[in-house]
């Protein structure tokens, strides 16, 4: 191996990157036509736009979770926001007389989410005023928000019929599905709001270390109440898109255990759960990883009573490789390369 | 008043065999030598004290006794028997028992839960209960404590849960008991209540080592003393024949001084110089269990010494200053304004930054890069959506490595991968970034290289030339001499001393510190000056 390669094997993307070559590899063989795209009516057709359309609304989780992850924290009620998001949308579109109407659809989604607003002042306030564990904060929300997703719906499935409402989940702008647009424009406002200006520096500095942070003047409380509410906020953003996708506003199961797979793409991406240095396009690379398996569990055709024990063994995989241990072993394989060829310089030299 | 019949009574008459006895102890940390050729010795009946500042080699003695560092060098004989322990749970088996600064108990459970704990009584393959709490009981009656052994121990008082704690050394038949730092936090009944169970233990015939920052402590309940300085064994001590200031001196050391240029630049200016317009001006400013309400004028310009032992109060007094901690009590006057600092943040907006003593905790951010770590205070104060432009960052950056010869000159390393010394310098170019009008540095050239120690000395002159107020505070009485216009003198969470640096010699500043008087006589001044 050459030093470059080298560099590259010790990146804390390597591993994610890899695993996703694999896969998409395995695809490719059991499904020659994997990375064909077509164009039909100028929209972009195939099973990489597929892979991309579906696993949005974990990416855009992801993104949120991402950010409070850094801060040392945890969001487990993203899967219940989103639930309640696409609740309130459904019910408002269902409650007005012209469902199909494009001003009808802004409301209801603005009304979403200012919800999923509240929602994430809702948990900044306890973990960042009340100081109760960002998990114990969230589990609060987790369980009792499906609760209030089902008293929005009254314990119904709100199924909507409305044309511009539907497309979030399923039409196409520029070619590209909507969910994909979404979420590539929420990386780019969460990549420019993080890194153009002081905030991604003062996230990781208090996840690193909160009193060193505390007289360094850095205001962790501000910073909480905004990485809180920005999850939840994408958290009610996948939820509209996953609700207008079923056409229904399903309280039991929209998102559900959407927050492990947002919460394995963060660490798959290689942003610690110990909080600090985060990695966005990791954890891009960490979601394509998680919707990339699911595809590619049926393409291969594993029987679907076995697809989570095979996602369980990628994901161990790629925790193992990820893992202090490995990392150590490939650094004493880079020590031993780089003795040897300076010991071969040495001896051409003299 | 003690007396010292008394002590002599249980001081080990000549020819007694040591219970423990540690020679030429040497553990090397990666870079320093923590323990240099120690020796220590411990008698049964007798309480001993281990003393030193900050870095001393305590602890790590400790450690070493203890088992939870294994010796590079040297024999640990216990009873008798040349050691090595593998363990904390090693040591405990062989009869050394640690009570910890930190009650490491369990709140949630019981009184006699906790005492047995690991070593429960059993019946029927299961815990024999009552047996649990009759033995509990026992133990406790044997310190004379009243209480009942089934209630939670997280009801009782921090000095309650200190003695359950020692009840629970004590049950394995204890030959040596150390007591770290026991009294830190208790207040004057409970440390009373804590040497009755101490002398008790004493006369029954454990050894003691009893480690705290207290001297009146030490010099109530100690037969002799041990004094590190630096790693190394200054010397043991009968703690009756030797005095204070003595004490003081063995503790703190007589460094030779490598910084000459200064010299005597600081003392000039004291005398010359008019009294410098006030900058900061603290009236009956104090904090509850910290320090006690002190007055302190800090004048434009002018440096500022806080001389005193560990836990004198010399970091509470610099917190309160900071805006770290809030002052409960009192009333602050910066530039002419009456304010309230209620945080660092208010302090830094106002231009004062305090540099903490702990670096890695409460300083550095380690997995962040130089330049960040430069220009985290400003950037804070600025807000986070007003980023110092990349340009200025870069020049911040290059500025200070260049200034304060920050090695290596990467503003991209990880800080975590500087060493000690270069981490301070980057924690100073923080708060040199955010251009300070008082500068409260506490302890910022512990533990570094004395080439980094005089660099940041210089600039500390350079800075009060140019009009910046600082507070200086070491454990080193010639740095502070060095460098301050004036030294204010804490002992025991008191400020007992506010002087001129004018003539003014490490032997007065040694006798204050001690305690205000250099008589003979050690006196055992009342516990309760700390409320």
């Amino acid at each position: 191996m050459n030093p470059t390669l080298l560099r590259a094997v010790s990146s804390r993307l390597f591993w994610p990157i890899v695993m996703l070559v694999i896969l998409v590899a395995i695809n490719v063989v059991a499904f020659p036509d994997f990375l064909s795209i077509t164009v039909t009516d100028g929209h972009l057709f195939g099973s990489v736009i597929d892979i991309l359309r579906n696993g949005a609304p974990t990416f855009i989780i992801a993104i949120g979770m991402t950010l409070v992850i850094a801060t040392r924290g945890i969001d487990l009620s993203v899967g219940a926001v989103a639930a309640i998001s696409g609740a309130v949308a459904c019910s408002i579109l269902l409650g007005s007389p012209d469902p199909g109407a494009v001003g009808t659809v802004i409301v209801a989604v603005a009304a979403a989410l200012v919800t999923s607003l509240v929602l994430g002042l809702w948990n900044g306030f306890l973990v960042s005023v009340i100081g109760i564990q960002p998990i114990i904060a969230t589990l609060v929300l987790m369980t009792a928000g499906r609760g209030v997703a089902m008293l929005i719906t009254e314990g119904q499935i709100l199924t909507v019929d409305s044309a511009p409402f539907k497309s979030l989940g399923s039409g196409f702008l520029l070619g590209m599905p909507v969910a994909v647009v979404i979420g590539a424009a929420i990386f780019v406002v969460a990549a420019l709001l993080t890194r153009r200006t002081a905030l991604g520096m003062l996230i990781e500095s208090v996840g690193i270390n909160p009193e060193a942070s505390r007289q360094a003047g850095v205001r962790a409380r501000v910073l909480l109440f905004a990485v809180y509410t920005f999850c939840a906020l994408s958290a009610g953003i996948a939820g509209l898109i996953l609700t207008a996708n079923q056409t229904a506003a399903d309280s039991n199961n929209t998102g559900l255990f959407i927050e492990l797979d947002a919460i394995l793409a963060v660490v798959i991406g290689g942003t610690s759960l110990a909080g600090g240095r985060y990695s966005l396009a990791g954890t891009l690379v960490g979601a394509l990883v998680i919707q990339t398996l699911v595809t590619t569990v049926y393409t291969v055709g594993i029987p679907p009573i076995v697809t989570m024990v095979f996602k369980a063994a990628v994901v161990t995989a790629v925790c193992l490789l990820q893992s202090p241990a490995t990392s150590a072993a490939v650094g004493r394989l880079r020590y031993r390369i780089s003795a040897r060829t300076s010991r071969v310089k040495e001896a051409a030299a003299s | 008043m003690t007396d010292t019949r008394e002590v002599r009574e249980h001081f080990p008459a000549d020819g007694a065999t040591p219970v423990v006895e540690m020679t030429g102890i040497s553990i090397l940390f990666p870079g320093v030598k923590a323990l240099d050729d120690v020796s220590f010795r411990l008698f049964p009946g007798e309480v001993h004290s281990l003393m030193g500042e900050n870095g001393a080699g305590k602890s790590t003695l400790i450690k070493a006794l203890t088992g939870v560092y294994p010796i590079d060098s040297g024999t640990i004989v216990v009873d008798g028997q040349p050691v090595s322990f593998t363990g904390p749970a090693a040591a405990q088996a062989a009869g050394i028992s640690t009570v910890y600064q930190e009650v490491n108990l369990l709140p949630n459970l019981s009184v006699a839960e906790n005492i047995l704990l690991g070593r429960e009584p059993r019946r029927f393959g299961g815990i024999d209960g009552r047996a649990m709490r009759r033995r509990a009981a026992e133990l406790l009656e044997g310190l004379n404590l009243d209480i009942d052994p089934g209630s939670l121990l997280g009801s009782h008082s921090l000095a309650i849960q200190q003695l359950v704690a020692i009840a629970r050394a004590i049950n394995v038949d204890s030959k040596v008991l150390i007591l770290d730092e026991p009294t830190s936090s208790l207040d004057a009944d409970e440390v009373a209540e804590l040497f009755r169970v101490i002398r008790s233990l004493r006369d029954s015939g454990v050894a003691i080592l009893f480690v705290s920052h207290f001297l009146d402590q030490i010099y109530e309940i100690t037969n002799r003393l041990t004094v590190l300085r630096n790693g190394r064994l200054v010397g043991e001590y009968l703690t009756t024949e030797l005095l204070r200031i003595d004490l003081v001196q063995k503790m703190i050391g007589k460094e030779l001084t490598t910084l000459d240029e200064i010299g005597e630049r600081a003392h000039a200016d004291a005398v010359t110089a008019d009294r410098p317009a006030d900058y900061a001006r603290a009236e009956g400013l104090g904090r509850k269990g910290a320090i006690e309400p002190f007055d302190l004028v800090i004048g434009e310009g002018e440096v500022i010494g806080l001389a005193g032992l560990l836990g004198s109060g010399r970091t509470e007094l610099a917190r309160i200053l900071g805006g770290i901690d809030r002052a409960d009590s009192g009333q602050l006057d910066i530039a002419g304004a009456r304010t309230r600092l209620r945080s660092p943040r208010q302090a830094i907006s106002r231009r004062i930054a305090y540099s903490s003593e702990n670096r890695r905790s409460e300083g550095i951010i380690d997995d962040l890069t130089v330049r960040e770590n430069i220009v985290l205070a400003l950037q804070a104060d600025r807000g986070w959506f007003r980023p110092i432009p990349k340009k200025r960052r870069e020049e911040l950056a290059q500025s200070y490595i260049q200034t304060l010869n920050i090695r290596p000159a990467n503003p991209d390393a990880l800080v975590r991968n500087l060493s000690g010394g270069n981490q301070q310098k980057v924690l100073l170019a923080r708060w040199l970034a955010i251009a300070p009008r008082l500068l409260i540095l506490d302890e910022p050239t512990r533990g570094i290289d004395i080439g980094a120690k005089a660099e940041i000395q210089k600039l500390v002159y350079t800075l009060a030339e140019n009009g910046m107020s600082v507070v200086f505070i070491s454990a080193e009485l010639e740095e502070v001499l060095r460098l301050s216009h004036r030294v204010v003198v804490l002992r025991d969470r008191r400020l007992v001393a506010d002087l001129e640096n004018d003539g003014l010699t490490v032997d007065a500043l040694l006798a204050l510190i001690a305690d205000g008087s250099v008589d003979d006589e050690a006196p055992l001044a009342p516990l309760g000056e700390s409320s």
